[in-house]
């Protein structure tokens, strides 16, 4: 088996990632040192619980900068849900907390008006400059979201009270708002192709 | 847009699926693993384990099947029955569930859906609710439907909401088991009273009554004896329900 680091935000729930990634033939193991972080091949940031935990977490343990380090070096890293939510500067979720800031925005809640959290499946509509990304269906779990694709960055559009990012990518780096992992088939498939072209070629 | 969620529901005792018209005379209906592949594979939108065993020995079946089943489901996995305090809740997390599912543990200590939210997120924190009715209207019931708490239905799924319950799966009592259609006007109450996804849930017996829920309200749909008899499969409503208009996931 092939392996993948996975940092361990404390209250995220990884077996489901790890189930993922063992049918697709590789092992997830946990972090354990800001130095596995930044020189890992692959790196999945995973995403269950709530910005200002995970981030505390981050912080706590001093990954903040080989997290920022090799995202902005686009090294192969997979950001999920909330993990995606730490790419930003903050989240009205947790005020007063700084994300990662790789990219330079605010995560904002979902309207007031809709069925929150948004539980279920909906469509994902990927730019046609995506490598990973493809239409499909996806599951999702959150109460915050990200409004539009930032520069630099190609993503794919999902329509929840208005339009909002549900995965962007850029270089090897690719981040999803829904659950790849809890997505079926097509989740595994893009799974497996994040897997496949970013490892590393020898 | 988000589509509802067909939800086949395992009730699982010792480690094997059980069906049986409220929790009476329950008939082995298979393996976990089994079921919940087929399930996956006919199109389900999400799995729900309900652990009804009764003893410890039983309750650590509840996790090992829950590791199993993940091994096999890339859908989310709901696991609920006897959760008691966040260590339980965190051992079916850890487990391989998305979402834990409290139900009796969180009428007699509400506080539960604050800690299991405050720790693990309300969009993995499942208020179950059992309802059954009465001449002064829905009341909440405890202990598989043998003890009322005289607790007002839509009032504690708004207290549960304000705590931290991210979802509501709402089983009509009278109706579970009997095939006469969901209670439409239970779940439009709760509904109404919450803008948290409600799966609604008792009383499935064919697309009809599914179609009748979503327009009631409800997110989601739960659904057992009809698939765990072989009767109809998820495909085949899946199918009813576009064919009557209704939006799903293909």
């Amino acid at each position: 088996m092939s392996g993948v680091t996975v940092v361990p935000t404390g209250t995220a729930n990884i077996a489901s990632v790890a189930a993922a990634f063992r049918r697709l033939g590789a092992d997830l193991r946990p972090a354990e040192s800001a130095n596995e972080i930044r020189v890992a091949d692959q790196l999945v940031l995973p995403g269950v619980g709530v910005f200002a935990a995970a981030m505390g977490h981050i912080d706590e343990h001093r990954w903040r900068r080989a997290l920022v380090d090799r995202i902005q070096a686009g090294r192969p890293t997979l950001a999920i849900c909330v993990g995606m939510q730490l790419l930003c500067e903050k989240s009205e979720e947790s005020p007063g907390f700084s994300g990662l800031g790789v990219v330079r925005r605010t995560v904002t809640r979902l309207p007031q008006d809709l069925t929150v959290p948004q539980l279920g499946w909906n469509r994902v509509t990927p730019d046609s400059g995506c490598r990973f990304l493809r239409p499909g269906w996806a599951y999702f779990a959150n109460s915050y979201r990200l409004g539009s694709v930032p520069g630099g960055w190609v993503g794919a559009i999902t329509q929840y009270g208005g339009d909002f990012v549900s995965a962007m990518e850029r270089g090897d780096v690719l981040a999803c708002q829904f659950h790849p992992e809890l997505s079926g088939e097509w989740g595994s498939d893009l799974l497996g192709r994040w897997l496949d072209g970013t490892r590393r070629r020898f | 847009m988000l589509v509802p969620r067909l939800i086949p529901c395992l009730d699982v005792k010792d480690g094997r699926v059980v069906k049986g018209v409220r929790f009476q005379d329950l008939r082995d209906a298979g393996d976990p693993v089994t079921q919940a592949s087929i399930y996956q594979d006919q199109g389900a939108d999400e799995i729900v384990i309900l652990d009804v065993s009764a003893t410890p020995e039983g309750k650590s079946h509840g996790v090992e099947t829950t590791w199993n089943v993940r091994q096999v489901l890339s859908i989310p996995l709901t696991v609920g029955g006897g959760v008691r305090d966040i260590t339980d809740a965190r051992a079916l997390l850890d487990a391989g569930a998305d979402k834990v599912a409290v139900n009796t543990a969180a009428v007699e200590r509400p506080e539960l859906l604050t800690e299991i939210a405050g720790r693990f997120g309300s969009q993995c924190t499942v208020l179950a609710i059992d309802a059954a009715q009465y001449e002064s209207g829905w009341e909440v019931v405890v202990n598989g439907g043998r003890r009322r708490t005289g607790i007002d239905v839509t009032s504690w799924v708004r207290d549960a909401t304000t705590l931290g319950a991210g979802e509501i799966l709402l089983t009509s009592w009278d109706r579970d088991g009997t095939r006469s259609g969901y209670d439409l006007d239970l779940i439009a109450a709760v509904t109404s009273a919450v803008s948290v996804p409600v799966i609604a849930s008792g009383g499935a017996d064919n697309s009809r009554h599914l179609e009748e829920a979503l327009g009631s309200g409800a997110s989601a749909v739960l659904i057992a004896s009809i698939l765990h008899d072989g009767e109809t499969t998820v495909a085949t409503l899946k199918s009813e329900l576009l064919a009557a208009g209704q939006e799903v996931r293909p």
